[in-house]
C-alpha cells in the first residue's frame, strides 16, 4: 500500500545486553515485516551523547520510527514481538 | 568553634540567596543532593534557578538545568521578571538547559530498558561546560512517563549515587505529597539534605515559608521561615539574627517636642534606638510621630515615614494644622513618605518593602504610623516576628526608629504591646486620656527608657497650633490636676497670690507708720532733752559763777582788807 521507507533509529549506550538483544529483535523484525522498505540506525550515545538531547532519550535502548510520521518510540529490548508491531504500527499479515 | 584543631567541616556550597546561607549555615551541601520540595506555587523552581544564576554570577559556577515540566523557552521566559537572562548564560556556555519531555503516549514498553539515557545526556550537559550545580526540576515526571516502577526506581537510586559521584551540587524538587514529603518519596532516596517550601493562606493572606527538614552532618536553623518571591529573586528572612551585637551609639537626638525631652535625663533618644509611642485613640500619636520626624528633617537627616492610616496629602494637611510643616522637608528629599494600606500586602512583604525603601533610600530616622494596624494582616505572634526583625534591621543598620500602636481600653495593659512589641523597643512611650469631670486631656508618660533615668510624672500636654506643649505641673489636693481643674486651680492660686500680696502691702504700711510714730517721738524727747540740757547747763554756768565770785571774794579777804584793788587783780585773771 505505502511504498514509504521506513526510518527506524536505535539509540543504545555501549554493547551492553539489553542493546544486543534489541538490536537482534529489531533485525528480525524487519527483515519479517519490512523487508526491503527500512533503514535502521544505530546510535550509539556511549560514543555521541550530544545526540541524546534531540530525540528526547532517557531510557535505553530506545527504539524511533522517525518515518512515517508520527514519531513513535519503543523502549526496551524488543522481546516482546506483539507489542513492538504495535508500537510501529505494523500490521502483520498485510506484506505477507 | 573555638577549639584548636578544627574539624574539616562540611563543605557547602552557597546558594548566594538571600538568608538562606544564613540558615543553612552557608549553604546547601557541596557535592551531594538536596531535596527541595513543595505544593503547587511555591517557587520551587525558581528557587532552584536562583541557585544555578547565583552559582554562575557569585561563584563562577557553572550549572545545568535539567527541566522535564517547562522548556528552555518557558523557563527563560518565566525568570526574566527576576532579571536573569538565561539565554545570555547559556550563550556564554555558563548555563545548559535541558528541556526532558515524556510523553506516556508516544513511547510504548517492551521488555527490559534502564535510564542511562538520562544519564548521559545529564553527564554530556555537565561535561561540556564543567558544570558544578545541577537541578532537576522536577523528577517525579518520570514516574508518568514509565510503567517500570521497579525500574524507575532503582535508576532514580543510581543517579542521585551517580551525581554524588561526580561532585556536583544537585537540587532536586519535588511536589508535595498527602502525609509524605514528595509524592513519589523521593525522600527516601536524598539523605543529605531536604528543604520544605510551604505555602499557607490564613486570613485570605499567603505567607510562604520554608524549612529544612534534615541537612545531615551540618547544623541549621529549625524554623519555619518565611520568605518571598521578590523582583530580585527569592528572599528568606530569618526570623531574627542569630546575634545581638549592633554598635551602640551614645548620642542623643531630640523627640522633637522640647518638653518632652526634658523628661528624658539626658534630653531625648539616643540615636539608634526604637520608640514605642502607645495611645488609644486621639492623643495625638501620629502629631509625636510628625514632630519626630520633622526635628529629624530638621537635623538634616533623611527620614522615611511608612504611613499605614492616611496617605501623604493628608498627613500632611493635618500636620500643618499644628504647626508642623512637611512639605519642604519632603521637598528637600529629607522626608519620604511611603503609604499604603497594611492589607495590602502580607506581612512578609511589608517586610521587605521596608527592607527596599531602607535599603534605596538610606534614611537615620524611621516612623511606622501604627504596627498595631499590622496584626489586621496577621496574627500577634506573627507580626511580633515581623516586628522583631525588623527592628532587629534598623539597630544593626544604627536607624533611629519610632512605632506608633493604637491600643485599646483603658487599661494600660495592651495585648498588643504586651506580648507584642515593648519588650523589644527601648524607649516605651505612652499617651493617654486623662479624663475627669466633663472632659478629657492628654496626659504623656514616659514607660521605659533604656539607659537613661526618666521622669515619672504624667505630664500633660496640649496640642496648639504651634505643635506640641507640655504644660507644667500642677499638683492639686488630689494629685496632679489637669484641664479645667488646673484652670480652677491656676485661679485659686492666682488669689491666694493676690491676698498674700496685699497683706505684704498692708504690713508695710503698718510699718512705715510705726516708724513714723517712732521717729516722732524720738523728736520729742529730743527737743526734751535739749531743753533740759540747756537748763542744765544754765544753771551750771550759774554755779560756776558764783563758785568764782565766791573764790574771788575768798582771795580778796586773803590779800588784806583791800576791797577795792583786790576786786581788780581778781577781776584781771577773769577776763583773761
Amino acid at each position: 500500500m505505502d511504498e514509504e521507507t521506513w526510518e527506524l533509529r536505535l539509540y543504545v549506550a555501549g554493547q551492553t545486553v539489553k542493546s544486543v538483544t534489541a538490536l537482534a529483535n529489531l533485525k528480525k523484525y524487519c527483515e519479517e515485516h519490512l523487508h526491503g522498505r527500512y533503514r535502521l540506525e544505530v546510535i550509539d550515545l556511549m560514543q555521541h551523547p550530544q545526540l541524546a538531547e534531540g530525540d528526547q532519550i532517557l531510557a535505553i535502548p530506545t527504539l524511533v520510527r522517525k518515518v512515517p510520521s508520527p514519531i513513535r518510540k519503543i523502549i526496551g529490548d524488543l522481546s516482546n514481538q506483539e507489542r513492538v508491531l504495535v508500537g510501529l504500527d505494523i500490521r502483520p499479515g498485510l506484506h505477507k | 568553634m573555638t577549639a584548636a584543631p578544627a574539624l574539616p567541616q562540611l563543605p557547602k556550597a552557597p546558594t548566594g540567596i538571600d538568608g538562606l546561607d544564613e540558615i543553612t549555615n552557608g549553604g546547601l551541601p557541596q557535592g551531594r543532593p538536596t531535596l527541595l520540595c513543595g505544593s503547587a506555587g511555591c517557587g520551587k523552581t525558581l528557587m532552584s534557578v536562583e541557585f544555578l544564576v547565583r552559582g554562575i554570577e557569585e561563584f563562577d559556577e557553572p550549572g545545568v538545568l535539567m527541566a522535564f515540566e517547562e522548556t528552555a523557552d518557558e523557563l527563560a521566559a518565566n525568570v526574566t521578571s527576576l532579571g536573569f537572562d538565561l539565554k545570555q548564560l547559556v550563550a556564554d556556555k555558563k548555563l545548559r538547559l535541558d528541556h526532558v519531555h515524556v510523553d506516556r503516549s508516544e513511547i510504548e514498553e517492551t521488555g527490559e530498558y534502564d535510564l542511562e539515557g538520562l544519564f548521559i545526556r545529564l553527564g554530556y550537559a555537565i561535561d561540556s561546560i564543567g558544570a558544578k550545580r545541577v537541578v532537576l526540576d522536577t523528577i517525579e515526571s518520570l514516574f508518568s512517563g514509565f510503567s517500570n516502577q521497579a525500574v524507575l526506581r532503582s535508576e532514580i537510586r543510581r543517579l542521585f549515587r551517580w551525581l554524588k559521584d561526580k561532585g556536583v551540587t544537585t537540587i532536586i524538587t519535588a511536589e508535595r505529597g498527602d502525609g509524605s514529603l514528595t509524592r513519589q518519596g523521593l525522600e527516601e532516596y536524598v539523605s543529605d539534605c531536604v528543604i520544605l517550601l510551604d505555602n499557607r493562606v490564613i486570613n485570605q493572606i499567603t505567607t510562604r515559608r520554608l524549612r529544612i527538614v534534615k541537612y545531615r552532618g551540618s547544623t541549621h536553623g529549625t524554623n519555619e521561615y518565611p520568605y518571598l518571591i521578590t523582583e530580585d529573586g527569592i528572599s528568606v528572612l530569618p526570623v531574627t539574627s542569630l546575634k545581638l551585637e549592633h554598635e551602640v551609639s551614645n548620642e542623643v537626638v531630640s523627640t522633637g517636642v522640647p518638653g518632652l525631652d526634658e523628661m528624658f535625663t539626658r534630653g531625648g533618644l539616643y540615636r539608634g534606638s526604637s520608640t514605642l509611642i502607645t495611645g488609644t485613640a486621639g492623643t495625638a500619636k501620629t502629631t509625636l510621630a510628625a514632630a519626630f520626624a520633622a526635628e529629624a528633617c530638621r537635623r538634616g537627616e533623611r527620614c522615611l515615614y511608612f504611613a499605614f492610616e492616611e496617605s501623604p496629602q493628608q498627613l500632611m494637611r493635618n500636620m500643618r494644622s499644628v504647626g508642623l510643616d512637611l512639605q519642604p522637608f519632603v521637598e528637600q528629599g529629607l522626608l519620604h513618605i511611603e503609604a499604603s494600606r497594611p492589607t495590602l500586602n502580607g506581612l512578609e512583604q511589608h517586610l521587605v518593602t521596608l527592607h527596599k525603601l531602607i535599603g534605596q533610600f538610606r534614611p537615620q530616622a524611621v516612623v511606622i504610623d501604627p504596627i498595631s494596624n499590622l496584626v489586621s494582616v496577621g496574627s500577634i505572634t506573627e507580626v511580633r516576628g515581623m516586628l522583631t526583625r525588623l527592628i532587629d534591621y534598623l539597630k544593626v543598620q544604627g536607624i533611629t526608629a519610632l512605632f506608633t500602636a493604637l491600643v485599646s481600653g483603658r487599661s494600660a495593659n495592651q495585648e498588643m504591646t504586651e506580648e507584642g512589641v515593648s519588650s523589644l523597643v527601648d524607649t516605651w512611650i505612652h499617651v493617654r486620656d486623662l479624663e475627669g469631670i466633663g472632659e478629657r486631656n492628654r496626659g504623656v508618660s514616659i514607660l521605659k527608657a533604656r539607659g537613661m533615668a526618666h521622669s515619672n510624672q504624667v505630664r500633660e500636654f496640649v496640642v496648639t497650633h504651634e505643635g506640641i506643649r507640655l504644660l507644667d505641673v500642677v499638683i492639686g489636693p488630689g494629685g496632679i490636676v489637669t484641664g479645667a481643674s488646673r484652670q480652677t486651680q491656676f485661679l485659686q492660686e492666682q488669689a491666694v497670690a493676690v491676698a498674700a500680696q496685699q497683706e505684704i502691702e498692708r504690713r508695710e504700711r503698718e510699718l512705715e507708720r510705726k516708724r513714723r510714730v517712732l521717729e516722732a517721738t524720738i523728736a520729742n524727747l529730743r527737743t526734751e532733752f535739749e531743753s533740759v540740757e540747756e537748763e542744765l547747763r544754765r544753771s551750771n554756768q550759774e554755779e560756776e559763777q558764783r563758785h568764782q565770785e565766791l573764790s574771788q571774794a575768798r582771795q580778796q579777804i586773803a590779800a588784806g582788807h583791800n576791797a577795792r584793788p583786790g576786786n581788780h587783780s581778781a577781776a584781771a585773771p577773769a577776763n583773761s
